[in-house]
């Protein structure tokens, strides 16, 4: 419906002081744009090293790397939840100025996040109406609230009384409709999800894909999915990116992260595909990659 | 409650025609000779406030046999996870079981055996758990060394250097890496939490491995690579009973698949002509499959009911297109497929277009067939 906060800053021409635009110049600028990011949660061990990847105006990009790598990471960045050590996120063609509670408001709802583990993402004491409502009053908008939560939860295929439940009560597939439609609801012009259906059975996950794809085709919003599903992604977004190519390569052995999926037991052969291109050898179905 | 009138009315479905594949299991009969373990009319019904009462699995009955890899598959919520549970003896207080789950070579029933001897004599010696959360399953304050030690120590009465070496031996079979032992769990990737679990689990040479969402949360690589190793322990006559949400892991490791649906199981059939021809039978299994992002990737309308509120009939009527009046009672389990309106076998292929558009004609006849196989 009406034009969310993030309206200002996609009318904004782009006024990145002095960084030259890759775009042509009538084209509208990315809608998300990361240069150079190093970050992670120790200083002297990042788990992301200078890290560039473009997001087009409406575009779906696939992002693929295996557990661990630190993809998880890029996207709290990309969505203002992490700051970097180093490097610059550009939001709608704007450099963003802030992370977490100090981004500007316009920024930070301009950008909508899905999360792997609803139940970690949804406060248990909120019954799932006002779940989805819950960036509407945190945005001053609660009077919008009743209408667009039932817009949104029937998209989802959220139904009447499943509405009133909390959490605890609903299955995962359920929960995560509802944080769908929560990242939905301030009308965001980036998606960004990380997982999103990892914990997901096939038809709810196509359901949810479903519902992205409908917002997109309906907003222009563009869409970020992180994950490590390459036939999902492959099927769902216009262009998929491995993890290991959008990072600078490393020099020496693997820094041990401390991102608790990553663990960098190094022995692992999930964590060793990290860093090297096996683009091909991954694409194989048959393919046993010895640990 | 509701399990009677699904038996009474549902022998009538007779029409077990072309597809039923050789191993088609008499699910109602005895048990399969040599089954490792036979589950019949297993139920589980939770009883919550207010007299509510909660159908968590309804009637399931399968076999296992020695070597053989089962792959339980459905929806998030369908009753799987709970169903393992009551193999095991771990549901909670209010969980009221019937049927029977007999354990070859023991005589025991799981569903009858008290927990001292459920504790005692099955646990990890019969039935082997591959748990769910790896993470979660391992104590996070000690290291998987000391964690593995207890269990071997436990079930073999080995001591000291023997002990050592035993619990060495029992990481190299679920190949974790002996130089990790001495990590504790949160120092572990995915991976490699998931080999200390299986570690666990293969410690008392349990002839039965049961593998509880075993892959959640895995990348593909290693999804491939656990089931695979589960499946290699299968060679030496162990039964894998594997619950999944994840149809590709069950395609690569599974002999055969039971699809469950609200606590039912709809279709129990052999994996290759599941997967792929004349590929399922069952309207729901169909649906399953077609939303998987390398076929229609389409979802099954609708949602799974509740559990404690399940339509009268068939629970999935209500999101199927070739639903009818019929639908309006249980269809029994027969020949693998529980289902009034199954896929014919022979256009499967040209189906799944025609299944978009509700063809009335085709439920009439489908219908009259019915009534004439009644009569």
């Amino acid at each position: 419906m009406n034009a969310p906060s993030s309206e200002p800053s996609s009318a904004h021409p782009p006024e990145p002081s002095a960084t030259p635009s890759p775009e042509p110049s009538a084209t509208p600028p990315s809608a998300l744009e990361l240069r150079g990011i190093t970050a992670g949660y120790e200083r002297g061990a990042p788990v992301l090293r200078e890290v560039s990847l473009t997001v087009g105006a409406g575009e779906a990009v696939g992002l693929l790397g295996p557990s661990g790598c630190g993809k998880s990471t890029l996207a709290r960045v990309a969505a203002l939840l992490h700051r970097p050590y180093a490097g610059t996120v550009l939001l709608d063609g704007e450099p963003a100025r802030g992370w977490r509670h100090r981004a500007p408001r316009a920024q930070r709802t301009s950008v909508g996040v899905v999360f792997q583990q609803p139940r970690l993402a949804a406060d248990p004491r909120l019954t799932l109406a006002a779940l989805i409502a819950e960036p509407l009053r945190a945005t001053g908008r609660k009077d919008e609230a009743g209408e667009r939560t039932a817009e949104l939860a029937e998209s989802v295929g959220l139904g009447g009384e499943l509405l009133t439940r909390r959490p605890h009560e609903v299955s995962d597939g359920q929960l995560q409709r509802a944080c769908v439609a929560r990242a939905l609801v301030l009308g965001p012009r980036l998606l960004i999800c990380d997982e999103m259906t990892a914990m997901l059975d096939a038809s709810t996950t196509a359901a949810l894909v479903a519902v992205v794809e409908e917002y997109r085709a309906r907003s222009g919003a563009a869409l970020l999915a992180v994950g490590h599903d390459r036939t999902l992604l492959e099927r769902w977004c216009d262009r998929t990116v491995e993890h290991a190519a959008v990072q600078a390569p490393t020099t020496g052995k693997d820094a041990t992260g401390t991102d608790a999926t990553a663990a960098a037991t190094g022995t692992d052969a999930g964590a060793q595909v990290g860093g090297a291109p096996v683009r091909s050898g991954r694409r194989a179905p048959a393919d046993t990659s010895a640990g | 409650m509701s399990e009677q009138n699904a038996e009474s009315e549902q022998d009538a479905v007779s029409e077990q025609d072309a597809g039923s594949e050789k191993d088609a299991v008499s699910e109602k009969g005895a048990a399969r000779a040599g089954a490792l373990l036979s589950v019949r009319e297993l139920s589980v019904r939770f009883r919550m406030r207010g007299g509510r009462e909660i159908a968590a699995v309804t009637d399931a009955s399968f076999d296992l046999a020695p070597g053989e890899c089962l792959a339980l598959v459905g929806e998030s919520g369908c009753g799987k996870s709970v169903l393992a549970s009551a193999l095991l003896g771990l549901l909670p207080g209010n969980a009221r079981t019937s049927g029977s789950a007999l354990l070859h070579g023991t005589g025991l029933d799981l569903l009858a055996a008290d927990e001292a001897t459920l504790a005692r004599t099955v646990r990890g010696r019969r039935i082997g758990l591959v748990p769910q959360s790896p993470a979660g399953h391992l104590t996070a304050v000690r290291t998987v060394r000391s964690q593995l030690a207890e269990t071997v120590r436990e079930l073999t009465g080995l001591r000291g250097q023997e002990l050592a070496a035993a619990t060495r031996q029992a990481a190299e079979r679920a190949a974790f890496p002996a130089d990790h032992l001495d990590r504790y769990p949160h120092q572990l990737s995915g991976g490699l939490a998931q080999r200390a679990a299986t570690a666990l689990a293969l410690v008392g040479d349990a002839p039965l491995l049961l593998a509880d969402e075993p892959t959640t949360g895995l990348d593909r690589d290693l999804v491939d690579r656990t089931v695979d190793e589960l499946r290699g322990h299968t060679r030496d006559g162990r039964g894998l009973l594997i619950i999944t949400h994840d149809l590709r892991a069950a395609e690569r490791v599974a002999d055969r698949v039971a699809v469950m649906y609200a606590g039912r199981i709809v279709e129990l059939s052999a994996a290759a002509p599941f997967f792929g021809e004349p590929g399922p039978r069952h309207p729901y299994a169909r649906g399953l499959l077609e939303a998987l992002p390398e076929r229609a990737f389409t979802p099954v309308p609708g949602m799974p009911p509740e559990l404690g509120d399940l339509p009268e009939g068939c629970a999935f009527a209500p999101r199927c297109v070739r639903a009818s009046e019929e639908c309006a009672t249980v269809p029994a389990l027969t020949g693998g497929l529980a289902c009034h309106h199954p896929v014919p076998a022979q256009d499967v292929a040209a189906d799944s277009e025609r299944d978009r558009h509700r063809d009335l004609d085709r439920h009439r006849e489908q219908d009259r067939h019915h009534e004439g196989s009644r009569a």
